[in-house]
């Protein structure tokens, strides 16, 4: 009674902490708190999204007219470049001058796009400035581009890590599914008790490595296998990182499994039997009918093992924030995003709250699985299978 | 043919690991006749019947010396299919144990694993075996509903019915009614009375008088060993030996 309320009202604080830190990301501004970005006066294009940002910074789009703008070759400009189109004397002893430099640089050139800081922006300032507009949930949700560190807009596109985790973790329970009701069935039901005293614990064991072990296990053999086999560039693909998810989550499937199949009552079994059913037979539409509940739980415990792990996956899937087509593909994953960024994300800044926000999507996909497996367990109850 | 031995049972005994649960069993029991053991509890009356069938094949360390003939077959002989020999040798448990199925799967169950896929051959068959249970008149109307949703003693007579889909020669029953309240046992009762005439039935119970009405020899088990085995009417009106005059009178047991 207690520790449910406690475990209730813990998990509730944290799912609130988590959403209050990550809800704010969407009042915060698309470009780099603290910077603007100027256009000239003439030029027609008033608002660029992060994406198009970036490309016009990376020079993929060379052409107003690809924005919707006239036809003019873009000049991107950035504050070091400054001394390119001015002269040391013109900007001052103290470099004073700079506002008026820019002010002036951004009028003479029609094609001209600048990111500085808004402390040079003088109070005069000839150019226009690109509107200044916050991160909507669109690009956050729906973005392909994960580029927290993209000047002069960081990109918060989700759907390469979402798509890279459910990658990872699906293939992770297909292999293990399969292996793991086959162990757990050879455990419950054919095994003799000798056997199951060595298997048993050796298998609980494999559930108490670290993952970090796992994850060097997977550098180490799986990761040169893989390069190997498929004659790949480099080993580490989302491949990899399920095969270590599988291996970790079989403990947790095989345990859980076992038991609920041998918590079939023997009455049950031993009348399959007496109707001359083989051995198999009785598995098959007696026994795992009767435990198809507890199968269930082994499923959402190995995929929540297998969507919330971090480290071992960290290591072994290439982390590359790519949406992958196939699990030969380097892929990162959300939990795996948000170990190897945190570190380096100011706290309270806009990455910093986009790391949260990714939190929340991970818990709200791990709380649909949880729901959708319970939903198929309650949908075929014991009594109507 | 009248009074042909079915199960003939030579010197049979029996252990779990170290305890020798029978010793030196050996008795004959008639096709289409009832035959009731008795005993107080831990006789070895039921592992003697799930001898039977091979059920005490899935207990571990089990072992067995002598030979049980079934229709004149060694069923423990070397080659023999265990699935075949349960297919002629139906049984029923001390609990009732329907399947979390539906009344028509539970009794279909013993036809589609030994597939059987005729659907029309399936209905008739659940239907005369409900009929068999003396249930069919009960149930008609709701086959498809889950078995649990009967009463025990509808329970019971449901995995009588499904034991008898399969069409066995001989009817192992273990307590069958021990867990029923009166009228339902008398319902088992009678039902047994009826299907003395298709199947050999062999029946484990702690009820004196349920011995006494429902079988036509009784075998007195004590401590793993067969002390009187004769005509119900015997054992339980002038019994030769001591100690089953003194278990079916009440005095020990």
């Amino acid at each position: 009674m207690v520790s449910g309320g406690v475990t209730s009202v813990t998990i509730l604080l944290i799912v609130f902490f988590l959403f209050r830190e990550g809800i704010g990301l969407f009042g915060s501004p698309a470009v780099e708190q603290g910077y603007v970005v100027a256009v000239n006066q003439e030029n027609t294009v008033r608002d660029l999204s992060p994406v198009q940002l970036k490309d016009v910074f990376d020079s993929k789009i060379a052409n107003w007219s690809q924005l919707g703008g006239a036809d003019e070759p873009i000049v991107v400009f950035r504050l070091n470049d400054i001394e390119q189109y001015v002269s040391y004397e013109e900007l001052g002893d103290e470099l004073q001058f700079i506002p008026q430099c820019l002010s002036k640089i951004i009028a003479e050139h029609p094609g001209m796009i600048a990111f500085f800081p808004d402390t040079y922006l003088s109070p005069d300032f000839a150019g226009k400035l690109i509107d200044r507009r916050n991160i909507t949930p669109g690009e956050f949700f729906l973005g392909d581009e994960w580029f927290p560190t993209a000047t002069p807009a960081p990109l918060f596109g989700i759907v390469p890590l979402v798509t890279g985790t459910l990658w990872v973790s699906l293939a992770a329970i297909l292999f293990a599914l399969p292996l793991g009701m086959a162990v757990a069935i050879y455990m419950a039901e054919l095994s003799n008790d000798k056997v199951r005293k060595i298997l048993k614990p050796v298998i609980e064991l494999l559930a108490g490595i670290p993952s970090v072990v796992y994850g060097f296990f997977g550098l180490v053999v799986i990761v040169p296998l893989i390069q190997r086999v498929f004659g790949l560039p480099v080993g580490e693909t989302a491949l990899a990182g399920s095969v270590i998810l599988a291996i970790m989550a079989l403990p947790t499937i095989i345990t859980v499994a076992e038991d609920s199949i041998r918590n079939v009552p023997r009455s049950v079994r031993e009348a399959s039997l007496a109707l001359g059913a083989t051995q198999w037979q009785t598995i098959r539409r007696v026994v795992l009918p009767y435990s198809v509940s507890g199968i269930m739980a082994a499923v959402v415990l190995g995929i929540g093992r297998a969507i919330g792990e971090t480290m071992a996956v960290l290591m072994v899937t290439g982390n590359s924030a790519i949406i992958p087509h196939g699990l030969l593909e380097p892929v990162r994953t959300i939990p795996a995003t948000i170990a190897a960024e945190l570190g380096e994300a100011p706290n309270g800044g806009v990455h910093y709250e986009a790391l949260f926000l990714l939190g929340c999507i991970l818990f709200v996909i791990t709380l649909l699985i949880s729901i959708t497996a319970e939903m198929m367990a309650a949908g075929k109850p014991k009594q109507q299978i | 043919m009248e009074n042909q031995t079915i199960i003939s049972a030579q010197g049979v005994n029996f252990w779990y690991g170290d305890y020798h649960a029978l010793r030196d069993i050996s008795l004959d029991m008639e096709a289409h006749t009832v035959t009731a053991f008795i005993g107080p509890s831990g006789c070895g009356k039921s592992t003697f019947l799930r001898l039977l069938n091979r059920m005490n094949d899935l207990v571990d360390g089990a072992r067995l010396e002598g030979r049980i003939l079934i229709e004149g077959e060694d069923i423990y002989a070397r080659g023999v299919m265990v699935d075949e020999l349960r297919k002629r040798v139906g049984m029923v448990f001390q609990k009732p144990n329907p399947f979390p199925k539906t009344i028509f799967e539970n009794i279909a169950y013993g036809l589609r694993v030994n597939g059987v896929r005729d659907k029309a051959f399936i209905e008739s068959r659940v239907e005369e075996s409900l009929k068999g249970a003396a249930l069919w008149g009960e149930v008609k109307d709701k086959l498809k509903k889950p078995a649990f949703e009967l009463s025990g003693g509808q329970q019971q007579r449901l995995c009588i019915a499904r034991a008898l889909a399969v069409q066995p020669s001989i009817l192992l029953m273990d307590e069958p009614a021990s867990a029923l309240d009166p009228i339902s046992t008398s319902k088992i009762e009678e039902l047994i009375y009826e299907l003395k005439t298709e199947y050999t039935i062999v029946i484990v119970t702690h009820n004196m008088q349920q011995a006494a009405r429902v079988s036509d020899r009784t075998a007195f088990f004590y401590l793993g060993e067969l002390i009187e085995y004769d005509e119900t009417k015997k054992i339980f009106l002038n019994p030769e030996k001591a100690q089953t005059q003194n278990y079916i009178t009440g005095r020990f047991g």
